[in-house]
């Protein structure tokens, strides 16, 4: 057995078998899915780590499936494929750690940890494919295993915000496939290098080529939340907080994002995009999200959707980041890839801690919040100011990179928007901060389950602990060999052929 | 040379299941094991038969040594082979289901009217599948005649077992529409023969030119076939007869009976008629699937019942079926188009199969199949929920499953000879056939208490349906030697001038 | 052009077989729907005939095969048509279709 062929699928395996097993658990069986869960998730890291030593040494990890005479399903272990399938791996681990302390007592959580470790499987597939077509096979598993997870409380407003998610993105699945299907009739089965492979047929079809990529920017663009086909995430929000998590910051948006990166670097090249003319409508369109999702989140007093009107602005940095031509905004866009769903996730665990642990839902709740759970507020003012962009903490490299490459493509467009937008964050999350740190509390808390005393189960406080930690650690050390910054900034020049 | 490779497998599929039709009438307690055991054996010599027709290519074989014009020849292609395998695999499967559906013993009072339909869904069970097989295997247009006639009285009979006003009154008129369909085919056989003094499907493939006998042949075979297939609008007689028949019976109708009428349609347009269609005629039918596609979605998203729901369902996928005529009129797309076809043929009969035995078995353990009292029923029943959720996912045409490999490929075929209508048909049934099937899929989830069933579902039921449902999902990974298969076997009119 | 003694049996044979869509389309009473199913297959055979009286100086045995085997698959439709008209009248009480089909499980 070549171990090259198969170290892919067996990523891939390990939380899909995982997931399998649980469902067929028993609902009573907590600790033996507890097991399964960790152990599934423990040997993804572990498999995600020997895959990046092996690229390291040259090792090339690739798995081909047949599907049709001329149309192959390829897992590919590039670059950017490793990078978001650390990211998916790592954050899952926590993700599952917290899910299990969160759930504590809720019905139905073999069902749940089923559809979260498919979820995952097809997270790590979307990391993984090497063409469109094995990219949107995966895309759509996500959408289908994630519909579960969003309406998993089971009440009317879960289910309706099911029906908008599944509305919003098997739409936006039909213009993806459109868009591979034509795509695939004018240049064939192609797959992702950087510098993409379409120069050649840009310069014969022209008008359809910006036609498919825009179809595939819309397509993408539901699950990257780009405005106007941002509506299902706000909704999404009363999925219980794990799924808010996971969805945010590592499995869904990032998905769309990914496939945007993807696109744009791999598939089209950045230099035919740019010679299509197609960047500077991306750009726009990001541009605009990055305000109006800002907007939108000031005026929100539920926490949960101020963090998801957030992120409808904070993935779009990442379109930016792509769509403005420069290695230095390239670089930017990939690292907020990575740093923006460290400190988002950072931000969810803290809400459902909130949430679960003294009915905590709303901003105006959340006065003298820091007294009572300073590790909690720690960790989510850590990223709080990380989303910032407040030096040295992650989205401070990210952004800061991104407003250089605006400067040095002369788009000082991008750079009014960053600033407004950076301040806009501000406006959004400091009072947040004050009102938890140097508010006096009034009325007692509106359920609180601690009983005046801790801060909740181990299992809910460690994640964003160790999260925050990581913030801290990818801005500080972000010119450490191995830091995400590094990383991207090897793709990139792989990218513009420094 | 093997008695494997040289042994007539052709014969066997139908005769086996023709002596078993009279051995289920005659031992009635012994019926369901020899149902199964003539269904596993009809689809080993189905795989002796695929595999003598990969090596030795087309073959033909004279029924008692007679030879025609006087005797009646079989002749098995790549197409008829692919049939034959598709109606073994969902046969053993409804086979399976059907022996415990019948058995079931928890029914008191129903006593007589179980046994009743125990007794008789067998041997008309094995009727139908020798009928089928011996349409498959059909050489001459006068046995695809009278394949389809016994197929379509096993059908009817089948279909009013239940019994009941409802189901007797919709098997009353699939029968008034089986039989008018059945004598326009006659008709136009009979003018075929008229014209070119032969039956012979593969002599008249080289005969029959353009000219007012041929039209009027091929009209009214035509016409005869897309009643039979319910085909917009010719459709009205399938949902009643489909939804009021017991379980195993919807499923073999919708997955293979109207199957066989578009397989002969499929015949006759590609080898037969091939010099006399017109792009306008082709169309025409593609329009007619359009409607079916979108009617047929309309009206299961505004079904109450399940039942009627899945039945309205295939109406609506036979509707993509048409879509190979006006596709395969292009030169370039033609092969992709007959290809996507075929296995969209495949693909449904597997989802729809394991779709209606889901539903069987949910409509079983609640009592009922009104959709909207389903919530607790469904969460007691996950691996009914589950098939129904896969075969959904195939019907849809969502990755990975082989209805998004057949769609996939009638894409390709409508993008590639630049026919946007048809691709954004294609697009918008999908989004039709999510929303029915989560129409139903919701009620899994909501936040009501798990019910206890009024029946038990026994496991090989709820096993047989997911065991199908998963099919359909593998054939979405396992297509490139189906397809690569398909291609090398299709017709001449297929293919671009100059190519075998 | 004279009209060969063939073709006009054969003509009979499609006005037949018209007349019999007719009644099967418009007459609702089961009966005379089966009876109509009949005489359109009575036209199809008699237009098999006439094609079989066309060869000179025997007639062409296939076209009575053909008509033989229709005869004998008729006769078995309409055995089955009956009961099931029967059936249907014994549960709903008349012997028509009925117009508004309730669907019970």
């Amino acid at each position: 057995m070549n171990f090259d062929q198969w170290l892919l699928v067996f990523i891939l395996l390990s939380s899909f078998v995982t997931g399998l097993v649980i469902f067929f658990l028993k609902e009573e069986a907590h600790r033996l899915r507890t097991l399964a869960n960790l152990f599934g998730a423990l040997l993804k890291v572990i498999l995600v780590g020997v895959m990046i030593a092996g690229v390291q040494a040259n090792h090339v990890y690739e798995s081909r499936l047949e599907l049709l005479p001329g149309l192959d399903l390829v897992l590919h272990a590039d670059a950017m494929s490793v990078l978001f399938a650390t990211l998916s791996s790592v954050l899952w681990l926590v993700t599952t750690l917290y899910a299990v302390g969160y759930l504590e007592d809720e019905p139905h959580r073999s069902r749940f940890f089923g559809f979260f470790s498919i979820c995952v499987s097809a997270t790590t597939g979307v990391a993984l494919a090497g063409n469109l077509i094995t990219f949107l096979i995966f895309y759509e598993i996500l959408t289908l295993s994630t519909y579960p997870l969003v309406v998993h409380r089971g009440t009317e407003k879960s289910l309706q915000a099911g029906r908008t998610y599944l509305i919003y993105t098997l739409s936006g699945g039909a213009l993806l496939l459109l868009a591979t299907v034509w795509l695939h009739t004018l240049a064939g089965p192609l797959e992702f290098s950087l510098g993409g492979t379409l120069a050649q047929v840009a310069t014969q079809h022209r008008a359809e080529l910006i036609a498919i990529f825009a179809l595939l920017i819309a397509g993408l663009g539901v699950k990257a939340a780009l405005f106007p086909l941002h509506g299902w995430l706000p909704q999404a929000m009363v999925a219980p907080a794990p799924v808010s998590a996971l969805l945010h910051a590592v499995a869904v948006v990032k998905a769309g994002a990914f496939g945007i990166v993807r696109v744009v670097y791999d598939l089209y090249g950045v230099r035919t995009a740019e010679d299509l003319g197609v960047l500077a409508p991306l750009a726009g369109v990001a541009a605009f999200t990055i305000i109006y999702g800002s907007v939108r989140a000031l005026f929100q007093d539920d926490l949960k959707r101020r963090l998801a009107f957030s992120t409808v602005s904070q993935v779009s940095y990442i379109a930016l980041g792509t769509a403005l031509f420069g290695y230095l905004s390239t670089i930017g866009g990939l690292t907020h890839l990575v740093h923006q769903g460290i400190m988002k996730i950072t931000l969810f665990f803290c809400a459902g801690i909130f949430a679960h642990t003294l009915g905590v839902h709303k901003v105006s709740e959340m006065a003298g919040l820091g007294l009572r759970m300073p590790w909690s507020m720690t960790a989510f003012t850590i990223a709080a100011l990380g989303m910032i962009g407040v030096p040295p903490f992650a989205g401070f490299i990210s952004k800061w990179y991104i407003g250089l490459g605006a400067v040095s493509s002369g788009s000082y467009w991008a750079v009014a928007v960053l600033a407004a937008s950076s301040a806009l964050n501000a406006a959004y999350f400091l009072p947040i901060l004050h009102a938890a740190w140097f508010r006096k509390r009034q009325d007692p808390w509106p359920a609180d389950h601690a009983h005046g005393a801790g801060e909740g189960h181990w299992m809910l406080l460690a994640p964003p602990l160790a999260t925050a930690a990581l913030v801290v650690a990818a801005g500080v050390l972000a010119n450490a060999p191995f830091s995400p910054l590094e990383w991207v900034r090897f793709i990139a020049e792989m990218e513009y052929g420094k | 040379m093997t008695l494997w490779d040289t042994a007539p497998w052709l014969i066997w599929s139908i005769v086996l299941p023709l002596s078993a039709g009279i051995l289920t009438f005659l031992f009635r307690r012994a019926a369901p094991w020899i149902g199964i055991i003539t269904t596993l054996g009809s689809a080993v010599s189905v795989a002796a038969l695929a595999g003598q027709v990969t090596h030795a290519g087309p073959l033909r074989y004279s029924v008692g040594g007679w030879g025609v014009p006087l005797g009646v020849d079989l002749r098995a292609d790549g197409l008829s082979v692919l049939m034959l395998g598709m109606s073994a695999v969902i046969a053993v499967a409804v086979s399976v289901y059907a022996s415990r559906y019948f058995s079931d013993s928890d029914a008191t009072d129903k006593h007589t009217a179980q046994a009743h339909q125990r007794a008789y869904f067998w041997p008309l069970w094995m009727f139908l599948l020798a009928g089928l097989n011996g349409l498959f295997l059909a050489a001459d247009i006068f046995h695809l005649y009278v394949t389809l006639e016994l197929l379509g009285f096993a059908a009817v009979s089948l279909a009013a077992l239940a019994g009941k006003r409802a189901a007797v009154a919709a098997a009353m008129r699939y029968l008034l529409v089986s039989l008018s369909g059945s004598l326009f085919f006659l008709f136009g056989v009979a003018i075929l023969y008229a014209a070119y003094a032969t039956v012979d499907l593969t002599a008249l493939a080289g005969k029959v030119q353009p000219g007012p006998l041929a039209w009027s042949a091929l009209a009214l075979m035509a016409a005869g076939l897309l009643i039979k297939g319910a085909v917009f609008p010719l459709h009205f007689w399938l949902p009643p007869a489909h939804a009021n028949a017991p379980t195993p019976v919807s499923a073999l109708l919708s997955a293979l009976v109207v199957k066989a009428s578009f397989y002969i349609l499929l015949r006759l347009w590609f080898e037969l008629f091939s010099t006399v269609v017109t792009p306008a005629a082709a169309s025409f039918l593609g329009l007619l699937g359009a409607g079916a596609i979108l009617w047929g979605s309309a009206q299961a998203l505004n079904q109450t019942r399940l039942k009627l729901l899945v039945a309205y369902s295939t109406v609506a996928q036979l509707g993509y079926l048409m879509l190979v005529f006006p596709l395969a009129q292009h030169v370039g797309s033609a092969l992709t188009a007959w290809s996507a076809c075929i296995y969209f043929v495949l693909a449904h009969a597997c989802a729809k199969t394991a779709m209606f035995l889901a539903v069987g078995n949910i409509a079983h353990a609640a009592g009922h199949d009104r959709i909207a009292e389903l919530d607790g029923i469904t969460q007691a029943l996950p691996l009914s929920v589950a098939a129904f959720a896969l075969a959904g996912i195939s019907l849809i045409g969502l990755p990975p499953s082989g209805g998004f490999i057949a769609k996939w490929m009638l894409l390709q075929a409508a993008i590639s000879s630049g026919e946007w209508g048809w691709a954004t048909l294609i697009l918008a049934g999908s989004l039709l056939a999510a929303a029915y099937v989560m129409r139903v899929l919701w009620h899994a989830f909501t936040q009501v208490a798990v019910a206890r069933p009024l029946h038990r579902v026994p496991r090989t039921m709820e096993w047989s349906a997911l065991a199908l449902s998963l099919l359909a999902v593998l054939l979405g990974l396992m297509a490139a030697r189906p397809v690569e298969l398909l291609r090398s076997g299709a017709p001449v009119s297929i293919h671009a001038p100059g190519q075998t | 052009m004279t009209l060969e003694p063939y073709l006009l049996y054969a003509l009979a044979g499609v006005g037949l077989f018209a007349i019999g869509l007719e009644a099967l389309i418009a007459r609702a009473h089961l009966l005379r729907k089966i009876l109509a199913l009949n005489v359109m297959g009575t036209g199809v055979f008699l237009f098999l005939i006439a094609i079989a009286y066309r060869s000179e100086p025997l007639a062409d045995p296939v076209p009575q095969a053909m008509v033989l085997t229709g005869i004998v698959v008729s006769v078995c439709a309409t055995g089955l048509a009956l009961a099931l008209a029967h059936r249907v009248q014994t549960t709903t009480g008349r012997m028509e279709l009925p117009e508004n089909d309730e669907f019970d499980a």
